[in-house]
């Protein structure tokens, strides 16, 4: 499904990815792990289109289909969902009329009708019960004053209501208490299925006890140093990322 | 012959029209004589640095509507917010148009400013507040108070409120090639009186307008009124609106001003505070683009201890358009306790718009909450990429952040279906059809 190769990307003169090489089939789950500052941030929004960095050599494809020169709706459009480690906050807009434009501006991207109000309002009640979300909170301004929390669980509500193919997670555990975790984990796997992939993007192993995944990959200075099973991830919360380090350094 | 010259000249044949020697008239005798004196403001005067009226006085405007002209209803329904009720008070070239109103005199009077000047039994409140909270100095409201003769006059006795929002409705039929209009308002609110107005200036044709119009507003003691201008003219009408406010003890009032439209609007909007416990809200969203230009000059003068102001402009500036704040407070020495806020905040989405904004503070009084605070950015491209990403195109989600950095102004509105209109103007404006409510 996502068939990442030698990718290269950075800021300006600065490189951040050097040469990244991963391959998700449907149905997957991988997570991607590494220490702050080793590019994992940088993968996800280079996937999602963010036209602040530069992609300098290689390629990122979904379905056999070259993104570099789609716009982030677009690639929306074809199915990719990027969870953000930092939701922005925007005032004067409610989740409820967030959501509805999302929807129905990718159903027009579709060729298809906007989805009838009823239908809608069906939808976000089915997924908003789902992640135990307040319906107080759905009108509410988008993430202004949410709190750590309620900004993930609000990007596992939009991960839900618009059921992407491909879903990236950005530190989606960061700020999340454990109730708040495994109520967010439990969403994202009920969502799991054999046509769709989740990329997990964590620094720590905590998040990978509730969406278990096949594959780990540690980046580490812009590369994946070492890939393995879900007992990679183990590893490194015993071990920490110094013994990775070493390993690429000998 | 210039403007200045042709208007001057123009006060004898204007005399013929009115009771000279009622006492008005010596306020408009001394305001023409003020108004030759100064003639138009020019860019070599501090407030009017950013805004030129030049081009304007080469047109060579009627002074006086030739005949009467005659509207249909359904030609002009759409200028009306005709979703509620209301009381209208409309003028076609500056002529009270009788059919397409509705006044009243049943326990408020909603009715013309040419029967206040001229019947006896306004007689009373003329003297009183009449010219009162005007400038008499400042030469462009000078010249409409010597032509002072028709506009709105509303009057809401103690502890009444009309039924209504009442709407003010200046159209301009274009019918004279270029016309000038200098409509007179007074509005008067006593002790805990209420009322709403929504005031629009609109052309129907290509022609050119210049109006050049004065309010007064006097808020007595517990009054609340709020204030509705809705400035969406066509590209050839020019719009000085000179709005003077008066407020007593524990007076509630709010202007919003939406700016969407018009070749040159210039808003000079003055608070008068004169009391204790004062409430002033001053709103604005301004829309521009082509070669449109927008100049709110605010003052708010807080001359007595424990009042509050809060101002809140936002500017969204497209193409070749201009525009300006200046936001004057001054506050007394014997202001104490005063808390005064100003905000101004502006998008430039065009490398050729420009935006000059000024607050200006004069503040001799020491205990008191004075903030202010000016932008001019460009959209945050974090947010931008985060509606992208959720599949909504750039021009939409551009459009919903411009929608959204707007919408705080909109929320103080009190009346659901101008906050409905005004959303819809403002999709207009940006040129998209939002899937989110409006």
């Amino acid at each position: 499904m996502l068939e990442i190769k030698d990718l290269h990307a950075g800021v300006e003169d600065k490189k951040i990815l050097k040469g990244i090489n991963l391959t998700v089939n449907p149905g997957e789950v991988h997570a991607i792990m590494g220490p702050n500052g080793s590019g994992k941030s940088t993968l996800a929004s280079v996937i999602a289109g963010k036209e602040d960095f530069e992609v300098k050599k290689g390629s990122i494809s979904l379905e056999g289909e070259d993104l570099e020169e789609l716009a982030p709706e677009e690639r929306a459009h074809k199915g990719i969902f990027m969870s953000f480690q930092y939701p922005v906050e925007i005032p004067g807009v409610t989740v409820t009329n967030f959501m509805k434009t999302a929807i129905n501006e990718s159903r027009k991207a579709k060729g298809l009708e906007d989805m009838p109000a009823n239908e809608m309002l069906k939808l976000i009640r089915e997924k908003s019960e789902m992640l135990e979300i307040d319906r107080k909170f759905l009108s509410r301004s988008l993430n202004e004053g949410f709190s750590g929390g309620e900004k993930k669980r609000n990007e596992i509500f939009q991960l839900a209501m618009m059921e992407p193919k491909l879903a990236i997670l950005d530190e989606t555990d960061s700020g999340l208490d454990i109730d708040a975790l495994r109520i967010v984990a439990n969403g994202v796997n009920k969502l799991r299925s054999k046509d769709n992939a989740i990329v997990v993007i964590t620094h720590y192993q905590r998040l990978l006890e509730y969406i278990i995944p096949d594959y780990v990959h540690v980046l580490f200075d812009g590369r994946i140093a070492k890939s393995g099973g879900k007992e990679l991830a183990l590893e490194l919360e015993e071990k920490g990322y110094d013994w990775i380090k070493q390993e690429v350094v000998v | 012959m210039d403007l200045k010259d042709k208007l001057v000249s123009s006060f004898l044949a204007f005399e013929s029209k009115v009771d000279v020697n009622h006492p008005v008239h010596d306020i408009r005798s001394a305001a023409i004589k003020n108004f030759e004196l100064k003639g138009f403001p020019n860019k070599k005067q501090e407030a009017w640095k950013y805004t030129s009226l030049n081009n304007l006085q080469k047109i060579d405007f009627s002074v006086f509507p030739k005949k009467e002209n005659v509207l249909e209803y359904k030609d002009v329904k759409k200028y009306f917010l005709h979703e509620i009720d209301t009381y209208k008070i409309v003028f076609i070239d500056g002529i009270y148009s009788s059919y397409l109103s509705e006044t009243t005199h049943d326990g408020v009077d909603v009715c013309l400013m040419s029967s206040a000047l001229t019947k006896p039994m306004y007689r009373q409140v003329i003297d009183v507040y009449f010219n009162k909270v005007a400038s008499k100095d400042e030469s462009l409201t000078t010249l409409n108070t010597a032509f002072s003769k028709e506009g709105a006059y509303i009057y809401i006795p103690k502890n009444k409120a009309p039924r209504k929002p009442i709407q003010i409705l200046h159209l301009a039929t274009g019918n004279e090639a270029a016309l000038l209009l200098q409509p007179r308002n007074l509005i008067i609110a006593e002790e805990n009186a209420e009322l709403q107005v929504i005031e629009r200036h609109q052309s129907l044709t290509e022609n050119a307008v210049f109006t050049n119009s004065v309010t007064e507003i006097f808020a007595a003691k517990s009054a609340r009124i709020d204030y509705y201008k809705v400035q969406n003219d066509k590209e050839s009408a020019t719009l000085v609106d000179n709005t003077y406010i008066d407020q007593k003890d524990t007076s509630n009032v709010s202007v919003h001003t939406f700016s969407f439209g018009g070749k040159l609007t210039r808003n000079n909007l003055n608070f008068y505070q004169d009391g204790e416990r004062i409430d002033s809200t001053l709103k604005g969203v301004t829309i521009l683009g082509e070669k449109q230009h927008v100049d709110h000059h605010t003052l708010v003068h807080h001359a007595q201890p424990n009042c509050e102001s809060h101002q809140d402009y936002k500017g969204i500036f497209g193409e070749k358009s201009t525009g300006v704040f200046n936001g004057k407070i001054i506050v007394d020495k014997i202001a104490q306790k005063t808390n005064a806020f100003q905000q101004n905040n502006n998008i430039l989405i065009s490398d050729q718009a420009t935006v000059n904004t000024k607050p200006q503070l004069e503040i001799f009084a020491d205990d008191v909450k004075c903030s202010h605070g000016c932008t001019i950015g460009q959209l945050d491209e974090d947010a931008l990429f985060y509606l992208q990403s959720r599949g909504i195109p750039k021009k939409e989600a551009t459009a919903l952040l411009m929608y959204a950095f707007a919408n705080n102004v909109l929320e103080s509105v009190r009346i659901p279906e101008l906050k409905t209109r005004i959303n819809s103007l403002i999709a207009q404006k940006l040129g998209v059809r939002v899937g989110f409510e409006m």
